[in-house]
Parts: C-alpha cells; sequence; structure tokens
C-alpha cells in the first residue's frame, strides 16, 4: 500500500510540473502584452519600457518560469501586474466567496439529488419516475447562466426577496452572506442536481438487479428495507466520485455565474485577469485549480485502493 | 397651555427625528459602471475607470475639467502666462491639504509634474508633458513651469486625470491607497466588487452633500439592467445595453441622461495598405456607409453622426457628414475608377465592445453592396493593440477615440492609421504654437475639414454616454468631457 502510494505521489508531482509548463507556455504564447495593455493607445514607447522593466517582463522567459515556480513552491504567487498586489493574497479573499459557493452549491445538489433519485429508482417506470426524467433532462439542459437570469428577474426584480447580485460580505453576519450566495449556489446546483439523481437513480437500479439483493428479497426483506439497507450502500460509490468530480467544477465552473451575479469570487477574478492580460494572475489560478483537481483524483485513487486490494497490485 | 407646549415640542423632536433619519438615508450613493479600475493610481495606467472612480472625487489637478468640457481652475487658482507663452506661473490655493493630513503646496506640484515627465515615467500619457523643459518653486504658493515652445493647449493638458497633483510622502501606496487633495476620502477597495468613499471635512472648497459614496463595477450588461431594475445601485454610469434604455426612460422610478462624450467612433483605415491607400477608394468606403443604420442598428439610436474626426458638442466643430452621404452608386462609381469595377477584399478587425462587434457586422454589409468583401475579425483588447495599433495589420477596424481633443493624432505618420499628410502636420506645429483664441478656432476648423476631405477614416459617429439613475439623483454629469463621475454636485431630492 506505502509503494502503491508512493508511485501516486509521484505521479502527482510529475503531472504538476507538467501542468506549470504548459500553462506558462499557453499563456506566453497568447497574443497581447500586458505593459502595452495597461498603458492604452496613447502610451509612447519609452514609458511602455519602464513598465515593463517595472514588472520585470524584461527578463527571460525561462528566468521568469523559474521565479514562478520557485516563489509557487514558497507558497508565494507573486505580484499581479495590474493590481499590483499579491496573489496569494488575492486568491485567498476571493477564496472567502468561491469556495462558500461551491459548498453551498453541493450541499444543495446533494439535499436534492438523493431523495429525487431514491424515489425515482423505487417507483421505476412509473409516471413519477417519468416525471423525474423528464425534468431532470430539462435541467440538464437548461444553461445555468439563463437559469440564474431567470431566477433574478423572478426573485430580485419582481419579488425583490434578494438583492440582484454582489456579495455584502461576511462581516454583517452569515445569514446576510449565506443569503446574498443563494441564487447563485441554485442556479449552479440545478445542473449538477440534474445529473446527481440520474447517476443515484441508475447506480441503485443497477444495485437493485444483484443476486445479493434477490438473496435479501428471497429471505423476506420488504422492498424499503432491501433498497434502505443493502442498495444505498452500494450504489454510493459511483455517486460519491460524481460529487467529488462535481467539487472541482463547481471550483472552476463558476466563472459564468460570478459574471452574471457579479460576484467578486475567483471566477471573476480569472475572468478580469485574462481580458487585461494579467498573465502572472491566470497563470497562478488555473495552476491552483489544476493542483485542487489532481489532488482529488489523488485522494480517490488512494480511497479507491483503500477499498479495493485489486488495485494496489495493478499495473 | 403647558401641555400644547409639551407637544409641540414633543412633535418637534419626532419631526427632527424623521428629518434626520430620511437624511442619513439619502446622504450616501451607489453608483455602478460596467469595469473595475485596475489599481488605483491615475498617473500611470490608461485605464479610463481609474478617473471613471478618482477623478474630481479623489484628486485634482492645477486645472480641471468642467461638466462642459470648460478648462476652469483647480488646485492653481490662478496663472499668468509671459508674452511669448513659454512660461506658466501657477498660483496655488492656500491652505490645502492632502488627506493624510500633510499640506498641498509648490513642492507636490513640482514633484508630479517630474514624475510625470521623468525617464521611467509610466505615464499613460506622457506626451502631455513633453513640452516642460523646467518646472520651479517660486514660494509655496507658486510654481513657474517653462516649456520648450508655445503650447496653447497646456492648461487643457494640465486638467486630465494624468495630471493630477499627488504627494512624495503617499506615493508609495497609492495604487491601493490613493491619496488625493478631492471631496472625497478614499475608504476601501473590495476587489472584484467595489470601491467605498467619504466625504473629507477638510475639503478646502464647498462641502459636497454626500457623506459617502460606493463605487461597484458590474461588468455584465444582463446583471446590470437586474441591478438598477432591482434598486441594488442609485446610478449606473456608461449604461452598457441601450437596448434597455426606454423601459427604464418608461419607468418613473428612474431618469435616463444621454449625454455627449469625447468619443469619435470611426471605421479605422490603414491608409498606407493598398488598396486603401488610394483616396478614391476611401471616399468609395464613406460613401458606402450609411451613418444612421448604424447608430439604429449598433447603438439603439444613441450616437450623434459625424463627418470629420471632432466632437459635436465642440463650439469649433465643422458638419462635414455632407462630405460622405450615403450613395452606393456614387461608390460603386468611385471604385471603378480606381481600378476594382469588382470590389476588392479587405480585412476587418474589431475590438470587445459593442459598437465595434455589432457595427462592424453591419459595415461588412454596406461594403458588401459596393463589392468590397471585409473579412471580420473579432479580437481582445491586447490582441487589438498588438495586431492592429501596433502591429498596423489590418485594412480596417472600428475603435473609438475617447481622448479629449485628439485631431492631433492626424499629424503622426507612424500612428496605425498611418495618415502622412505633410500640410496637416504643419497645420498641427502651428496649433499648437498659437494661443489665440479666435485663429485656434479657424485652424481647428481647417484641420477638420482636411482630413474629412482626404477620407483618412470612415467617421461614424460620436459615442454617447448614457447614465440610469434614481430619479431622485440630481446634480449628475450629462455629459463625459474626461472619464469622470464627479459627485461633489451630486444630491438627492427630497
Amino acid at each position: 500500500m506505502l509503494q502503491y502510494a508512493f508511485k501516486r505521489a509521484l505521479s502527482l508531482c510529475l503531472s504538476l510540473c507538467l501542468a506549470s509548463v504548459v500553462i506558462f507556455a499557453v499563456v506566453e504564447i497568447a497574443p497581447g502584452d500586458p505593459a502595452s495593455f495597461m498603458l492604452g493607445i496613447n502610451a509612447q514607447p519609452d514609458t511602455i519600457a519602464a513598465l515593463r522593466a517595472e514588472l520585470g517582463l524584461d527578463q527571460g522567459k525561462f528566468v521568469r518560469y523559474l521565479e514562478w515556480t520557485g516563489g509557487m513552491l514558497r507558497g508565494d504567487f507573486g505580484t499581479s501586474y495590474t493590481y499590483r498586489s499579491s496573489i496569494t493574497d488575492m486568491i485567498a479573499e476571493r477564496m472567502w466567496i468561491s469556495l462558500p459557493l461551491a459548498l453551498y452549491a453541493l450541499a444543495l445538489s446533494t439535499l436534492i439529488a438523493f431523495p429525487v433519485g431514491l424515489y425515482a429508482a423505487s417507483t421505476r417506470g412509473a409516471p413519477g419516475d417519468v416525471a423525474v426524467m423528464g425534468v431532470t433532462q430539462l435541467g440538464i439542459a437548461i444553461p445555468n447562466f439563463w437559469f440564474a437570469m431567470l431566477l433574478v428577474m423572478i426573485f430580485a426584480i419582481k419579488l425583490r426577496w434578494f438583492s440582484a447580485g454582489g456579495f455584502a460580505g461576511w462581516d454583517d453576519g452569515l445569514f446576510i452572506g449565506v443569503k446574498s450566495l443563494t441564487l447563485p449556489a441554485i442556479a449552479l446546483a440545478l445542473p449538477q442536481a440534474s445529473i446527481l439523481s440520474r447517476v443515484m437513480r441508475s447506480a441503485l437500479i443497477e444495485t437493485l438487479s444483484e443476486d445479493y439483493i434477490r438473496t435479501a428479497r428471497a429471505k423476506g426483506l420488504s422492498r424499503q428495507a432491501v433498497l434502505w439497507r443493502h442498495a444505498l450502500r452500494n450504489a454510493m460509490i459511483p455517486v460519491l466520485t460524481i460529487i467529488g468530480l462535481q467539487f472541482s467544477f463547481l471550483m472552476a465552473g463558476a466563472i459564468i455565474i460570478e459574471q452574471v451575479f457579479f460576484l467578486p469570487g475567483l471566477g471573476r477574478l480569472v475572468f478580469q485577469a485574462i481580458t487585461q492580460r494579467d498573465l502572472i494572475v491566470v497563470e497562478s489560478v488555473v495552476m491552483l485549480l489544476v493542483f485542487a483537481v489532481i489532488s482529488v483524483n489523488f485522494i480517490i485513487d488512494l480511497a479507491y485502493a483503500a477499498v479495493d486490494p485489486r488495485l494496489r497490485h495493478g499495473p | 397651555m403647558i401641555k400644547s407646549k409639551k407637544y409641540i415640542a414633543a412633535t418637534a423632536i419626532a419631526l427632527t427625528a424623521v428629518a434626520s433619519t430620511s437624511f442619513a438615508a439619502s446622504s450616501d450613493i451607489t453608483v455602478a459602471m460596467q469595469l473595475e479600475p485596475p489599481h488605483l493610481d491615475p498617473t500611470s495606467a490608461a485605464a479610463g475607470a481609474i478617473d471613471s472612480v478618482l477623478y474630481s472625487n479623489v484628486f485634482e489637478g492645477l486645472t480641471r475639467f468642467a461638466s462642459d468640457g470648460a478648462i476652469i481652475a483647480g488646485l492653481a487658482k490662478s496663472w499668468d502666462i509671459s508674452a511669448e507663452g513659454t512660461e506658466y506661473t501657477f498660483h496655488l490655493r492656500a491652505g490645502v491639504q492632502f488627506h493624510d493630513g500633510t499640506g498641498m503646496d509648490a513642492e507636490d506640484v513640482k514633484f508630479s509634474l517630474d514624475r510625470a515627465r521623468s525617464e521611467d515615467s509610466t505615464n499613460a500619457q506622457k506626451a502631455l508633458f513633453s513640452g516642460i523643459t523646467d518646472v520651479a518653486v517660486v514660494d509655496s504658493t507658486t510654481v513657474k513651469v517653462t516649456l520648450d515652445k508655445p503650447n496653447g493647449s497646456f492648461l487643457f493638458n494640465m486638467a486630465w486625470g494624468d495630471a493630477v497633483i499627488v504627494a512624495p510622502e503617499s506615493i508609495e501606496g497609492i495604487k491601493n491607497n490613493p491619496v488625493g487633495t478631492g471631496a472625497f476620502k478614499f475608504q476601501n477597495w473590495v476587489q472584484g466588487d467595489r470601491i467605498e468613499l467619504a466625504r473629507n471635512d477638510n475639503y478646502w472648497g464647498s462641502a459636497p452633500a454626500l457623506e459617502s459614496a460606493t463605487f461597484k463595477f458590474i461588468s455584465d450588461p444582463t446583471a446590470a439592467f437586474a441591478a438598477v431594475m432591482a434598486q441594488d445601485v442609485d446610478v449606473f454610469t456608461g449604461f452598457p445595453a441601450p437596448e434597455n434604455l426606454p423601459q427604464f426612460e418608461a419607468d418613473a422610478r428612474f431618469q435616463v441622461l444621454e449625454g455627449s462624450t469625447e468619443g469619435e467612433t470611426i471605421l479605422s483605415t490603414n491608409n498606407k495598405m493598398p488598396p486603401l491607400d488610394n483616396v478614391k477608394v476611401r471616399k468609395a468606403i464613406a460613401h458606402a456607409i450609411d451613418r444612421q443604420a448604424i447608430i439604429d442598428g449598433a447603438m439603439f439610436g444613441y450616437g450623434t453622426p459625424i463627418g470629420t474626426h471632432f466632437a459635436p458638442h465642440h463650439p469649433d466643430y465643422v458638419d462635414l457628414t455632407g462630405n460622405s452621404q450615403h450613395d452606393p452608386e456614387l461608390a460603386k462609381k468611385l471604385l471603378a475608377q480606381a481600378g476594382f469595377p469588382n470590389g476588392f477584399e479587405t480585412t476587418l478587425k474589431l475590438p470587445p465592445p459593442s459598437y465595434a462587434r455589432r457595427g462592424g457586422e453591419i459595415i461588412a454589409s454596406q461594403l458588401r453592396a459596393v463589392g468590397i468583401r471585409a473579412k471580420i475579425s473579432n479580437l481582445e483588447w491586447a490582441q487589438w493593440l498588438e495586431q492592429v495599433f501596433r502591429g498596423k495589420d489590418y485594412g480596417l477596424s472600428i475603435v473609438s477615440h475617447t481622448e479629449p481633443m485628439d485631431i492631433g493624432i492626424y499629424a503622426r505618420p507612424e500612428y496605425y492609421f498611418q495618415y502622412d499628410n505633410p500640410e496637416f502636420q504643419a497645420l498641427m506645429t502651428d496649433l499648437s504654437a498659437t494661443t489665440d483664441t479666435a485663429m485656434r478656432s479657424e485652424m481647428l476648423k481647417k484641420a477638420q475639414n482636411i482630413i474629412s476631405e482626404d477620407y483618412v477614416n470612415g467617421y461614424l459617429f460620436e459615442l454617447a454616454f448614457t447614465t440610469v439613475a434614481d430619479a431622485k439623483v440630481q446634480g449628475l454629469w450629462k455629459n463625459s468631457p474626461t472619464q469622470a463621475t464627479d459627485l461633489t454636485g451630486v444630491s438627492w431630492l427630497d
């Protein structure tokens, strides 16, 4: 097991190194000089040169790559070109919105998907199940930014229960903060809940056709008891995998939702940084997201190996 | 009797309480705009968003723009100009303080101007200071600026947001903590979300009615609409969705202000790229374009047609739209004369703003009607700067030139549209050496005629500046002579 874990850790490090090279190369190759962008169309060439020197852009690409990766190893992402403040601080600040938002959406989608999936599986083929399948199909098909706009129209403009966007901050209490994240979380959660319900349903149905379920039924347990006691537990494995994947998706995928609700989160930071050619911020945030996804996979790999001994000795 | 007196007193107290609460509720304002400033130093970036928040509110210059675009006194209460026009002696207001409590004096002015024109300056408008040869402190409230030659627009230059007065004591942290002399103090910046300002109680001028102001940044047009509709924001300056404006106009809760800007929106033409180097071809393009269709189609009717590179609200503006009336037949004839009876192919590279993206499609179809096949490519700003502006690798482009009084760019042959006309260049040199108002006016009119008759670019329309505000907000700038949201005169109507 230890050897397996070591191998996985090595592959994690290699993936990260490779990712850092690719990210740096792609972002640097993209056209557009940050200094020219910041100084606009009336800037004189000597001014642009002065700013490039100030930003350290006059150094070679290789030197800048080493400085960037070296800094990251020490937990320092460097200084933003446009904002001129520490990227580590900026990311930390934005995390206080993006992380709770992702968790909130994940909680909502799980809370919706579990009962819905259970219900659909237990009434397979009945009108209720058909209705659930139809609605979840719609939920997957509806773009979440459109759904977000719909929510704003109804709950912010018509009913005025929520503000149309923005984030009130955590200083005024948990309730106010959670309230301003509610509409975005619902918008984010809808497609995820639909996917999860369907996965839940099909996993349950598949487990329900296993031999041990028939045995359980044969020994006299009711359908409901079998569903709750035996099927649910075994159906959880694919469901948990999907939840794990969804979390990375929610962290990275909130870019558009953060635009619609003008939330100052990580997604908006990347979006702004891309348009402003704040290359180092783009590189750092993308790297962080890659790190998050790879780490989640690493943990899932280890968890699988712990559960299933066959994996430890795989090729 | 005593009873009734008591009653009156109680009523009075109650009334004052009511009055003061309503006053407290309406001494704050939330202003939204699309773009967030990258940082808060107006003297080292081109981003107009910086001035949109800070100009006149936090930072002030020697002179300043009034709401009608006139140049009026700022931190300098008056000035004398030497007979040759090369020496400007500025008399500063006495007793002005920066927000950190340090005094503003002649040393600060010298520091600011010297910093902007220095070798390692990162001022995006360094050209504004290029004629300065010396800045001398005469006494604490007097500064003498010497120019290499007379410059008729020097006072105008000093009114720009890039020429505001900053202090050596606070320059280090200016990008995140701007310290100026204005009527509002910077309080807080939640990056990605909002900037908060508070009234400066030590302001030298008349105190503003507002106690505090919050600037919010909402880039998505749909979100902008929702925020105004839900009354989350009181004012939205530069409202990004003109298609929604009629809805606000019809709603008694809101007012819509339509003002002019300094943004000449033009079909930029590469004057060195064949066949666009042929004036007949450029003239053909000009006649192929139907401006009103572009204004209606791309801007939902907001915008003023222009026939030259000059703001229509300026007193010296000449209406030259007649030089390029929509006439596709004439355009075809001109193309045939130029040797392109079947038209030709060129590129149309468009930056992100909707005037360019929407306008580009309309122009491309108008050009196609006379045989010119313009291949559209959509670029990000950074790409546009690299390919079009610096690389000059384009045939046509659409961009709004938002700098005030920028007709001088036509005298720079290396500028991206590459117009090289010695007569125009000589005229501009004479203009900057002329201080006589009547003569300057004549010269400016002549300059407008030259570029209009040379069809340097396709002149489309002056960008409109639309603000949506709560109906009870008064004192907002309607026009936009420079990028600014001057809140010093804004108040709530009760």
